[in-house]
Formats: structure tokens, C-alpha cells, sequence
């Protein structure tokens, strides 16, 4: 026998099932006047400091089906690089960016889309800039443990050959499963397939 | 780092033990065959991006979000069902009370059935019930909120599966890696048992962790009964005598 170690263990998670709207977004799902708007619907506002972008995709099953009960969360750095949260201890991010946002897929057709700023690189543990990116998260019925990926601009391709965990995954030919591609000025298109041959890399965080 | 609330953070959380968790592909769970990603995810230790994370003010609150009986009610009624009072604490996996975060939850009403379009089950909706309630914990972690107990509801998976009682609840870490979703279930419903999403968790402790007692404690007589339902997120390594690098 040993000394106990008195360490407790995270709780299991559960899908977020076919109704997670109502809890997280219910003005998006009808249910109005409990909260005078769902939170996470805007990142940015006409003040905050950086470069315009929106970004739409869609979340494809396994047949190539738009999952169209998908929720996605996003946390991003500001354009200076700096995240607006308590844990940030590196300078004070913009107060006009939150951030974090929260996007519904669209019922009818599985699109979400987002307008914020593009972020700027922010450093690894060993001080390497990473390349610009957008941590997503995905929840939706049949996901049974919230998705972590990481969503980086295709056209940033010195920054990505850089990054420290672009470059460390063993299948190179991924990588191109987190690269959001331009669609026009101003927007990027990121796709993300849960299964198949393009299955979009997922993080264990 | 410390305990004290509002202090930064900045060492990694301890790594998510996915065979605690359920498994992405829980074939009885039959949505998850198709949404269950085949291959392993790539682990990487915490970076900035994971271990900051947004925080909620107590401004966001209205007076009536943790009290689902009356928040979407009409002036002078309340919803119908068992009233109970829901209770905890959030806590990280080293026991420390996590302050100041934001919890969220949803549910059926008393009947087993949910304010939502794509809903069908013949149960009638609660015109005094939304089903959406949230709170931020306090500075001991604690949180707690009112509502009516929901009622278990038959489910498209098998031809006879019933989803047991069960709140909804999203919860906010101070990281982004600490996020999670999970439901709550009662004591003593046999329904957990037969339920494939509540077994698609292997390790018994790990749903026992979700399944709330009944609290005699902080039961208001003549009023409503109370379960307990404890939090637990990812809890961090210790800085003591950890390599800082650069930029860490």
C-alpha cells in the first residue's frame, strides 16, 4: 500500500445532443425572453483593431452529409496576438475583440459563418511563433466528446511551414485539412470532415 | 500556479484521460457511427491557445437564469413538475474550487419533452417552460439553480430506447482546453443502466460521476427536493520546478 494521491478525475463528458440550441443559443432556437441575446454571436465590433475576415464551412458526416445540428465554439488571439481572457498575462488584448465566439450550424443547410479579425501569430512553449489560427470546437449529437481542431489560413503558407505543430504532424498530406482556403476578399472557406480519406486533423489537447 | 481567483494561469492542464471519457465510436449509440472520427487525434501539450480561455462576467446574468420554474413563465405562474433545486461545486481534478466561470444547462420539461423544432415526442409542451437556465460559480465554486425535475422520453435509436432523466450541462473552464459538456442524471433511475448514450461511458466510476444524489440537506421543506451535482474539470501540472522556456 501506498499513500493516497488524492487526485479526482475530470468528469465524463456526454453528447451535447440534438437540442444543445436550447441551451446555448435559444434566442437562435426560438426560445426568446429568457436571455435578451445568445452569447458568442459577435467577435468583433466596428472599433476592434485588424483585419476583416469571415469564415464559413461546413461539418460533413462520414456519407458526406452537412451535419446541420452542429454547434462550433472558436477562441482566437487578437491582431496583436494577445488573447482577451484572465490567463493572459503577456499585455491586454484589444476590448473591443471578445475573442470567442459561438456558431450554429444553419438547420437547413449546415453552413456556419463568422465575421472577426484575422490573429496574429502568437508563441509556443519554446517561443517559436505559431502560425496565425482559430481553435475550434465542435459539439453536436453523436459527437460524444467535444472536437478540438485548429483552423490556419492557406495563405499564410511561410507561417505554416513554421508552425510547430504543423510541422511535427507525421502524415504531411493533412495538413491540408486545417488550412481555411480564400473564397474571395476577405473570406475563407473551412470544411471539416469527420471521417473519410480528408478527415480533418483533431487535437488532443 | 495559485487558487486564488482571477490569477493567470499558465501551465498546461493535465491531459484528458480518453478512456475515462466515452469513446468517439459507441456503436449502440447509433448517430456516433458516422460522426466519430476514425482516426487517433494528435496530442500536443498546452500552448497559450489552450490554456487561456474566455471568462464571463456576473453582468451577463439576469435575476431569473438560474430559476428555470419561473424564467420563461408567465407573470404569477410556473412551470409544472417536481421542483427541485439543483446544487454543486466546480471543482478542478487537484480539488481546487474554480471561481467565476459560466455554467449552462438545458432540459426536457416534466413530461420528457423539449422546446425545440425538431422535437416530436407526443408529450405536450409546458407553456410556463423554456428548459434553458445558466449561473457562474462562485467564489468557493459552488453553483445551484431551481427547476422541475424533467421526465425520461423515448428516442430514435432503438425501436424501444428511453433516454433516462437527464440535465444538460456546458461548462467553462479558465482554459479553452477545459471545456466540456455532460449530462446529469438522478439516482436510482433504472433507465441508466438501459440507456446506450449514458453507456457509452466503459468505467462505472466515470458514470457514477454523473449521476446526482439526492440531498436531503439542502432540501426546502414543503417546497422542493435537492441534488447534488459536483463538477470536476481538468486540473493543472504543478509549476513547481517546471522547465521555463521561453515564451511559457
Amino acid at each position: 500500500m501506498v499513500q493516497e494521491l488524492f487526485l479526482g478525475k475530470e468528469t465524463a463528458s456526454q453528447t451535447a445532443g440534438p437540442y444543445v440550441h436550447i441551451g446555448l443559443t435559444p434566442n437562435f432556437s426560438g426560445i426568446s425572453g429568457v436571455y435578451p441575446a445568445d452569447l458568442g454571436t459577435g467577435l468583433i465590433n466596428a472599433q476592434t483593431k485588424g483585419e476583416r475576415i469571415t469564415v464559413s464551412g461546413t461539418v460533413f458526416d462520414g456519407a458526406d452529409t452537412p451535419l446541420k445540428d452542429a454547434l462550433i465554439e472558436v477562441w482566437h488571439a487578437d491582431a496583436a496576438g494577445l488573447y482577451p481572457s484572465p490567463s493572459e498575462i503577456r499585455g491586454t488584448a484589444d476590448p473591443n475583440f471578445a475573442g470567442w465566439g459561438r456558431f450554429p450550424s444553419d438547420p437547413a443547410t449546415g453552413l456556419f459563418s463568422f465575421e472577426t479579425i484575422k490573429p496574429r501569430p502568437v508563441p509556443f512553449k519554446d517561443g517559436r511563433l505559431m502560425a496565425p489560427h482559430i481553435s475550434f470546437w465542435i459539439v453536436a449529437r453523436g459527437i460524444n466528446l467535444g472536437l478540438n481542431t485548429r483552423l490556419y489560413f492557406a495563405d499564410e503558407a511561410e507561417a505554416n511551414a513554421a508552425d510547430p505543430i504543423l510541422s511535427r504532424l507525421e502524415h504531411q498530406s493533412r495538413v491540408e485539412t486545417l488550412l481555411a482556403k480564400p473564397d474571395g476578399v476577405g473570406r475563407y472557406r473551412f470544411d471539416i470532415r469527420l471521417q473519410g480519406p480528408l478527415e480533418t486533423v483533431f487535437f488532443d489537447i | 500556479m495559485s487558487d486564488k481567483p482571477g490569477k493567470p494561469q499558465l501551465s498546461s492542464f493535465l491531459p484528458r484521460d480518453r478512456n475515462w471519457h466515452p469513446k468517439a465510436l459507441t456503436p449502440n449509440y447509433k448517430t456516433s457511427v458516422l460522426r466519430s472520427p476514425g482516426r487517433a487525434p494528435i496530442a500536443f501539450d498546452n500552448t497559450l491557445s489552450e490554456i487561456t480561455g474566455p471568462a464571463f462576467g456576473h453582468a451577463i446574468l439576469g435575476p431569473l437564469d438560474n430559476d428555470l420554474i419561473h424564467n420563461f413563465a408567465q407573470a404569477g405562474q410556473s412551470a409544472i413538475g417536481p421542483r427541485i433545486i439543483v446544487h454543486g461545486r466546480v471543482l478542478d481534478e487537484r480539488g481546487r474550487p474554480v471561481p467565476g466561470i459560466l455554467i449552462e444547462f438545458w432540459q426536457a420539461n416534466a413530461g420528457g419533452r423539449y422546446r425545440h423544432k425538431k422535437e416530436g415526442y407526443l408529450a405536450p409542451l409546458d407553456p410556463n417552460f423554456g428548459g434553458c437556465g445558466r449561473a457562474i460559480s462562485a467564489v468557493d465554486g459552488s453553483y445551484s439553480f431551481r427547476t422541475i425535475q424533467p421526465g425520461p422520453y423515448p428516442w430514435p435509436n432503438g425501436v424501444n430506447d428511453w433516454r433516462p432523466a437527464h440535465i444538460h450541462f456546458s461548462v467553462f473552464g479558465s482554459g479553452f482546453a477545459q471545456r466540456l459538456i455532460t449530462q446529469m442524471y438522478f439516482e436510482g433511475d433504472p433507465l441508466i443502466a438501459l440507456c446506450p448514450i449514458a453507456q457509452s461511458i466503459t468505467d462505472p466510476r466515470a458514470l457514477a460521476g454523473l449521476i446526482a444524489p439526492l440531498d436531503m440537506s439542502m432540501t426546502i421543506p414543503m417546497d422542493a427536493r435537492a441534488y447534488k451535482f459536483d463538477i470536476i474539470l481538468r486540473g493543472q501540472r504543478s509549476t513547481l520546478f517546471e522547465n521555463r522556456l521561453e515564451g511559457n
